[in-house]
Formats: C-alpha cells, structure tokens, sequence
C-alpha cells in the first residue's frame, strides 16, 4: 500500500497550481461581479489540455485518468469553485462519449472536445426527474433516420455554454425505455431556455435547454436503444460524483487556507487568534475534513483509473467532500468574525459555492442509499 | 540553435519565514524547504523555448545543485527543455559565486556545442546577479546583461535590447553568446498536462565533480574567494513615541530624530 503520488501526480499538481494562481485568480472577482462565462479561461486551459484528461490518447486526449482529474480539479476548485465545477463538467459531457461512444462517434467528437473547439455537458434532470432518472419525460422518436427530441431540461450546468449534449429521452417504457444521444446545439428544435440566477458559482452558468421537433441523426445514438439509464448514470454516478468531490476538495483547501492566514494575523487579548484554542479547534476539523475526503476521494478515483466497480466509493468520497465543504466553509466564515460575512473576504464565497456541491450529481441522501444498498448486503 | 538555460533551484519564497541562520556555521538551514524555479529562471526557459520555436534547435536546462533539485529540472523538461543536467556533489556545497561559475562552464563544456546560455539575471535567494557575467568569463564569450528582448539576426549574431538606468540600449553580439534576463523580458508560459505527461521520457543526467574533472579544492567553501563575513537577522522593532507641542516644533523633531537615526 502506498499513499505517495507519483512524481507526475505531484508536478500535475503543481503545474495546475500555477496556472489556477496565475490565469484564474485574477479573473475571479469579475466573474463574481458579473456572472460571466471566462470564455476566453476555457481556451487557455484547452489550450494546456484540461479539457482532455479522461479522453484516450488516440482520440486527442492525455488519458491521464481519474486521480490526475481529481488532483485538478482540486487546485483549481481551490481558487475558484466555479471554475472546478465548469471544467468537470466539460469531462463529463467527455466521459459519456469516451465510455459509450462507438469509434465513429468517438472519431468525431472527442479530438474537438479534447482541443476545446468544442464544450461539451450532459443533460438529465427536468423538473419531474433528476435522482429519479425514471421520471424523466423528454421523449425520442424515431423517423426516418433520425430520432425526434421534444423535452425541456433544467438544471442544466453549463447547458447554454456546451456545443455537444449528451441528452436522455425516453425511446419506450420501463428501466430500458430510455436512450442516450449527442446531440449539437445546431441540430434544428435544439433552443435555450431560461438562465437561472444562483447565489454562488458565479461564472458557471446553469440552465434550461429544450427540445421541439429537435432532429438528431439516428448515429448520434449513445450505446444502444435503451441503454440511457445505463449511460447517465454510469456518468452521473463515476464521473459527476468525483466531480463534486474534486470541487469540494478545492474549497475544504481554500477555507483552511484562509482561516490559518487570518488566524495568525488576526490579535485577541495581546495574541494572534490562532493561539487560541476555540480557533485552534475549528482550524483542526477543517484539517482532518480536508484529509479524510482526499482520502476518500483520491481512492474512488484511483478504483476507477483500474477499472474497479466505484460507485458506492464515489458515493462515499461524494458525499463527505461536499458536506465537509460546507461544514468547513461555515466554519471558515466563523473564524473570519463579522470579517468573513463581508464582500471583501473570499470565504464567504466559499460558503456560497459550496452549498451547490451537495444537491448536484445526486443529494447526500441519494449518497446515503447508495452506500446502504452496498452496506446491507456486504455486512449481512 | 542550441541554447542551454541555468536555472537555481532555490527555497520556496512562500516558506521563507522557515528558514533558519546556524549560529555557526551562518550557513541557511533550509531542510524541510522545498526549492523552486525562481521567476528568472522561468523567464530565461520561456526566451529559449521561444528562440527554440523560431529558430529550431534544442533547449536544455542545467542547475548545479543537490540532488532534490532534479524535481526542478524535470518541472523544465515539463515547460518544453528537450534535456537537463544537474551538477551535484558534496564538495561543490558551500560554493561562491565565482566557484559556482566555474562548475556551470565545466558542465556546459561537457554537454556540447551551444549558440547561447541564458540566465536570470540573479538568483531567488542570494540575488548576487554575478554568476551570468562569471560565467561567461569561464566560457569566454560575450555577455549581455539585462536583456529585455533578443533577436537572433540571419542565424548568425545575436541583437539584444538590455536596461540601463534611465533607458535601454540595442547590443549586436557574435555567437555564442551569454544573456541573462529580467522580470521584463517576457511572460513564462503555463506548463501543459502534456509537458508533464512528456518529461518523463526526456533525459535528465547527473554529474558528478569528478565526472566534469574537477578537483574538490577548485570548489565548495576552498574554491571560494568569497567568504561570508557573517550573516544575521535584521531586528525588527517598533517603538512610539509621542511628540507635543506646535506642529512646526515637532516636524524639526521629528526630522532632528529621523536624521539621527540614519546617522
């Protein structure tokens, strides 16, 4: 057993690191302020091939796989969760090609996904089924060659942002009445919907997108008729679920980093408040949160980089992270005093950002069944 | 064009407040201090790699230094360096500038033919700004301080703009040639997942004293004309004090108290 990175985990961290400090950080404010998509941040970080991580080598990507993932997203989800949140998103509406594509979908779409001249996401939730995916009621017929969409998503992260959606749609009844597809936002019916406004993730939007009369080639079909289920939640469950963690990570990071910094320079009866031991207390729970969900983390993703079943530790890793997030982000916010509730200090936007991580990809107690459904057959 | 780029690995700035002065020896205690490519040392890597682009050739990255620092030579590999060497040995610890120097034109010697050296201007923690001039002594070539910007004309000489105090002027050199740049010079670029992916199979060798011929007297504290007199922690007080009186009496005070204190 060995819980050293490797030499290229650790020079991966670091890298990103520099390029989260560098190009991020300074863009952060002004995606606070205005809400707007860093467009030209997800070029850059095309460009130095982010967007790529869990696409195969010969289909344009670096293959790095889940652990480098989650490493990244962790630094990057360290100065800005927004951005975190966008960029493991974008891996998603990779994953579901890369895992489920075949080789002419693959051929076609994932090299313009890994160069980042196209954004991609995944489209599940509508308003009468997201953790039960069987409530969905967007529906797929077939004509001709190509399958007619008609549906409205919502909840969409980065829906209005994305060129290339994996959409789920109802294709018959029951659990394999549901079927993938790829669908491009110029294929014709394919429209936006409202944009919603959030109290935190500046920057990443979420939206709705609808379908009327949407056309999509019947080759754009993921997998099989009726292998939806298995494709969004396979995606959701592995890849959306680290995703959260990889974020919550990031923002456990940041809160321990800020409270340590404003502990020692902040002075309480002739001594700096980290001398304290109320602070003392506070700053060593966000310590052992930020231990245990990498821990947890960094496991479920290395099962997944060995090919290894994960779902009830990306489950676990999932559902600690993201409650630990907010748990340290509170108590980030308390640290700071009355500091950490004004705008000039970052943690109250970490208490913002955080609080997302919990219901997307599944709520706690989605995580909570999942790990249950495991625990009563393995410990009976 | 081939184009070799000293780097010094040095103590991570962000861990400064760490670092400890061995009452006796004055030597920096650093254990524990992870070292870093200081801001120069990217600058310098980025103006090869870009030369590099233009003109064709290789980039290669060179730090004499201990063994740790090899984690910095590969992070080179991983910005774009095509190979790297590091010059590490127990006797070169304690070298000066000068001895510094002469180890950097030893391995440069031994790794080939090379158009153009480049430097930081100084390093992230001595900052002595001595070794790019030294060093291209030892070599015998040209040496350009200060460079700003730098075009290689008609592959054969080297125009390059340096600072001086209240402006800049243009330099015309022979190849090969030395420079050492600035905080202006230009942007280091990002490190790509695919740099880190490719250093890993991009060589990286190690020499020894021996293996670049030099005797132990030659470096280290006895190959050093430089000997640190003594190095200390600067005391940092603050004290008020409370003047009264008409404004005009207490500001020629204050300046009488001010002139006092600078001596």
């Amino acid at each position: 057993m060995d819980f050293q990175l490797s030499p290229q985990l650790e020079l991966l961290r670091k890298s990103v690191r520099e390029f989260a400090e560098g190009a991020i950080t300074p863009k952060v404010q002004h995606m606070e302020e205005t809400d707007e998509v860093p467009w030209d941040l997800y070029k850059e970080m095309a460009k130095q091939m982010y967007l790529g991580i869990l696409i195969p080598k010969e289909f344009g990507g670096t293959g790095l796989g889940n652990l480098a993932r989650m490493i990244m997203l962790e630094e990057i989800g360290r100065v800005s969760a927004a951005m975190a949140m966008a960029t493991q998103i974008f891996h998603m509406g990779t994953a579901s090609i890369a895992d489920f594509g075949n080789d002419a979908q693959k051929k076609k779409y994932l090299p313009l996904l890994a160069r980042g001249e196209r954004l991609g996401t995944i489209a599940v939730t509508e308003a009468t089924g997201g953790s039960d995916p069987t409530g969905i009621q967007t529906t797929a017929k077939l004509q001709g060659d190509s399958y007619v969409l008609n549906g409205r998503k919502c909840f969409i992260t980065h829906g209005h942002v994305a060129d290339t959606i994996t959409i789920m749609a109802k294709t018959g009844e029951g659990p394999k009445g549901f079927s993938a597809f790829i669908v491009e936002k110029s294929f014709p019916g394919f429209k936006l919907g409202r944009k919603e406004r959030k109290f935190g993730l500046h920057g990443c939007n979420t939206g709705e997108i609808v379908m009327e009369n949407c056309v999509v080639p019947k080759e754009n079909l993921l997998g099989n008729e009726g292998d939806g289920l298995k494709v969004s939640m396979a995606t959701i469950s592995e890849v959306g679920r680290a995703g959260m963690a990889g974020c919550g990570l990031g923002v456990i990071n940041a809160c321990l980093e800020a409270s340590v910094k404003f502990a020692n320079q902040r002075m309480l009866g002739g001594k700096s408040i980290s001398q304290h031991q109320a602070i003392q207390w506070q700053i060593s729970d966000m310590y052992m949160d930020l231990e245990a969900s990498r821990l947890l983390a960094y496991r479920a993703s290395w099962m997944r980089d060995q090919k290894m079943r994960c779902d009830t530790d990306m489950a676990m890793a999932k559902y600690y992270a993201t409650e630990a997030a907010v748990r340290c982000a509170k108590k980030a916010v308390d640290v700071h005093g009355g500091y950490g509730y004004m705008m000039e200090y970052a943690v109250q936007r970490y208490y913002r950002d955080s609080e997302i991580l919990i219901a997307s990809a599944g709520t706690s107690e989605i995580q909570r069944i999942v790990m249950a459904r495991k625990a009563l057959t393995s410990f009976k | 064009m081939n184009i070799m780029v000293c780097v010094k690995p040095a103590p991570d700035p962000k861990r400064w407040d760490s670092i400890q002065l061995d009452p006796v020896t004055k030597a920096l205690r650093r254990e524990g201090i992870p070292s870093v490519l200081g801001p120069l040392d990217k600058r310098a890597l980025e103006e090869g790699l870009r030369l590099k682009e233009k003109h064709g050739g290789k980039v290669a990255a060179m730090a004499m230094a201990p063994p740790s620092a090899r984690d910095n030579l590969v992070e080179a590999l991983a910005m774009g360096a095509d190979e790297a060497y590091l010059l590490s040995d127990r006797a070169f610890a304690g070298s000066d500038t000068w001895a510094t120097s002469l180890v950097l034109s030893r391995g440069i010697q031994k790794a080939g033919k090379f158009d153009l050296v480049i430097c930081g201007e100084w390093s992230l923690d001595g900052s002595t700004g001595h070794v790019g001039a030294q060093l291209a002594e030892f070599l015998e070539i040209p040496n350009v301080g200060r460079v700003v910007a730098v075009e290689i004309v008609e592959g054969e000489s080297l125009r390059a703009r340096s600072m001086v105090e209240l402006g800049d002027r243009i330099l015309d050199t022979s190849l090969p040639a030395l420079i050492t740049v600035t905080r202006e010079t230009n942007t280091p670029r990002f490190t790509s997942l695919l740099g880190v992916i490719e250093a890993e199979t991009k060589p990286c060798v190690s020499w020894s004293a021996a293996d670049l011929g030099i005797r132990p007297e030659e470096v280290g504290f006895r190959g050093s004309p430089t000997q640190t007199g003594d190095i200390f922690m600067p005391e940092m007080k603050r004290k008020a004090e409370m003047l009264r009186g008409e404004p005009e009496g207490m500001i020629t005070e204050i300046l009488h108290k001010i002139r006092q204190a600078i001596g």
